[in-house]
């Protein structure tokens, strides 16, 4: 379709309007930890890399970073396992409840964190009688984790058919077999966009967080949120803010570039 | 009839034989009560509309499907509760459903593989497999790197290669082109005598099951309607479907059958049964006068529509090989012409209208033809003026 010149000019400067409102606030972030100025004041009176030096030399924001990689690590891996699991249940058998259970099962993903954590937080400590740690929170992350990893699996089950999988039980392979050599090489490419999506997910994740880590339990984004407002903590927390939307944008990129070379199209497997 | 299958009529244990299968998907009978025996060495064809059955039982013989009741007995086990990985037959499927990721001879060693073969014998033996389906010198591509009867070739080596009882193909033809398709019907002639194993062949093109067949089943609503050899089919349909669906049929019915050929019921000529000419010929034919309506150049042959009138439109078939020069002067020329059609008592097959519920048992019988048609005596048939 063409359009006139006109609309292409409007749409073109709304476009540009939208991302600058989206992006501009974290160039600002960028340019801020560079910035001389110890109270994020605007425009930065000078450049220095003081702040990435002594954000790199602070030990609270280096275990806030490894605590969140752990996190994100572990339930990436939850999701993988029971992501792939539930969606080749769910692609590939009939039974009682199935519908049902496939909306459970993304549901998560649509719930307001602050609900799942206060539910997550009631049910371990009052319920399971569980103390708050880091395994809560790898709990906590991997109940919205397997959504991404789970949609991205179950799009490619069912993109790829069962033909493959009933040749190679024609062909003599028994249902593990079967997943090792020809089913699981058809999906690697979604288990990594769908585990890069996972981690990107866990890595930025804050409420839920708050609600399930035990004492002493620090992720990057609440690290962020208690230095934000004290003194001189400024720029530095600009520079972990730099640190996290890399560690949640990159492997995005990524999970893009993978989903794109395998011709997957459907953004709203993604999320 | 092809002495392939006479072991069935020495009572030898057929390589298939199924026994009252049925398959229900919700509330459609897909298979409904089926009774069949499928010789061993027999190439065995499935013919018939889609969604008439045929494909079903295919995976159900297969074992990617559960029969609702019924067994399928393999060489005399029966095997209905057998997971498809135990059962000794394989599957040429119509997508051909090459693994994407591995290499043409991978693909080919991969039963192989899954059994346990040592790698270095399952290789020589793909590779064996390779060069009988003339593919030597592809091993290392993948799948994609293929054309169509490339892949097609691989499938049948990967099923194939494990040497099965029963080869299994679904429409394995339907994706090529016309010239391929016909090159491939003569390799897989020439691979099942070489191989020697029960062939059974799923396809909705008519021609195709006539020229590959020891045996054709014809298909409909998840029945057989016709089981016999191709000749039978051809020449002695037994129902208006089967004349209708295997090659063109003229029918003619009740009162038409009764003023055209001089008998009741439902009646079949085939269009290259039928001659015309400018004036009865008096011989011991049947003839009908009428009106050339359409004449259709097909290359080997000349469709010519004729509207009787008896009120009954016809399709003739004249081959030009053999059409007189008179008929063939101008093709454009002869619509509204006036013709006799001609055609001897014996090219008259009665069709049984009620056929399907008589051939239940689907084993061919001893002697004469297993359809239901029977020739008109040329004394019976009255000549219409």
């Amino acid at each position: 379709m063409r359009l006139s010149r006109l609309s292409r000019t409007v749409l073109a400067s709304l476009t540009g309007v939208i991302l600058a409102v989206m992006y501009l606030p974290l160039a600002v972030v960028f340019v801020n930890s560079f910035s001389t100025s110890q109270s994020l004041t605007w425009p930065p009176p000078g450049f220095t890399l003081e702040w990435w030096g002594r954000a790199f030399r602070s030990a609270g924001a280096l275990e806030a970073i490894l605590t969140s990689v752990q996190i994100a690590l572990a339930a990436t891996a939850i999701s993988l396992v029971l992501g792939t699991l539930i969606s080749l249940a769910l692609q590939r058998y009939r039974f009682f409840g199935r519908d049902a259970v496939s909306l459970l099962v993304i549901l998560p993903i649509a719930l307001p964190g602050i609900i799942t954590g206060i539910a997550l937080n009631n049910a371990f400590r009052t319920i399971l009688g569980v103390q708050l740690s880091i395994l809560t929170v790898i709990v906590a992350h991997a109940t919205f984790c397997i959504v991404t990893v789970f949609n991205n699996v179950i799009a490619r089950l069912r993109r790829l058919g069962t033909s493959l999988e009933e040749a190679s039980a024609d062909l003599g392979a028994g249902a593990w077999t079967t997943f090792r050599l020809v089913t699981f090489p058809q999906l690697r490419s979604a288990l990594l966009a769908g585990g890069l999506l996972a981690f990107a997910l866990s890595f930025d994740e804050i409420i839920v967080t708050t609600f399930t880590a035990g004492a002493g339990v620090t992720t990057l984004p609440i690290f962020i949120l208690n230095n934000l407002f004290r003194p001189n903590q400024a720029p530095v927390v600009s520079v972990i803010a730099v640190v996290l939307v890399l560690g949640s944008i990159i492997p995005i990129y990524f999970a893009q570039r993978i989903a794109g070379a395998d011709g997957m199209r459907s953004r709203g497997t993604e999320r | 009839m092809s002495p392939r299958w006479t072991g069935e009529r020495t009572g030898r244990t057929p390589a298939i034989r199924l026994r009252g299968l049925t398959k229900t998907f919700g509330s459609v009978n897909a298979v409904d009560n089926l009774d069949l025996d499928i010789a061993e060495g027999e190439f065995f064809s499935m013919l018939g509309p889609s969604g008439s059955g045929k494909t079903t039982v295919l995976r159900v013989i297969a074992g990617f499907e559960q029969p609702t009741a019924g067994t399928v007995v393999l060489r005399g086990q029966d095997v209905t509760a057998k997971a498809p990985f135990d059962r000794d037959v394989n599957t040429v499927f119509q997508d051909y459903a090459l693994f994407p990721h591995m290499s043409v001879i991978e693909n080919i060693a991969y039963g192989l593989r899954v059994r346990g073969v040592a790698k270095a014998e399952r290789l020589a033996r793909a590779q064996e497999a390779l060069e009988v389906v003339q593919l030597r010198g592809f091993a290392q591509r993948k799948p994609s790197e293929l054309s169509g009867g490339q892949r097609q070739r691989v499938a049948l080596a990967r099923a194939t290669v494990v040497r099965p009882k029963v080869l299994l193909l679904d429409e394995p033809l339907g994706a090529l082109d016309l010239k391929l398709r016909e090159q491939m019907q003569v390799e897989l002639k020439e691979l099942q005598r070489s191989l020697g194993i029960t062939f059974i062949f799923v396809t909705h093109d008519q021609e195709e099951a006539l020229t590959l067949s020891d045996r054709i089943a014809v298909f409909n609503a998840g029945k057989v309607v016709q089981l016999g050899t191709p000749t039978e089919i051809y020449e002695r349909p037994s129902s208006p479907f089967v004349a209708a669906f295997v090659g063109t049929s003229n029918i003619f019915e009740d009162a038409l059958a009764r003023a055209v050929l001089g008998r009741g019921g439902t009646n079949s000529v085939r269009p290259e049964r039928i001659s015309l000419h400018s004036a009865p010929t008096g011989e011991s034919t049947i003839s009908a006068a009428g009106t050339i309506a359409e004449v259709i150049y097909i290359g080997t042959a000349t469709r010519i529509i004729v509207d009787l009138d008896v009120g009954k439109r016809i399709t003739v078939l004249e081959h030009n090989a053999t059409a007189s020069v008179e008929s063939r002067a101008s093709v454009s020329d002869r619509r509204g012409e006036r013709v006799h059609a001609e055609w001897p008592p014996e090219a008259i097959v009665a069709l049984d209208s009620d056929s399907a519920a008589t051939l239940g048992d689907a084993a061919p019988a001893p002697q004469g033809p297993v359809g239901h048609g029977a020739s008109i005596a040329p004394a019976t048939a009255s000549k219409i003026p």
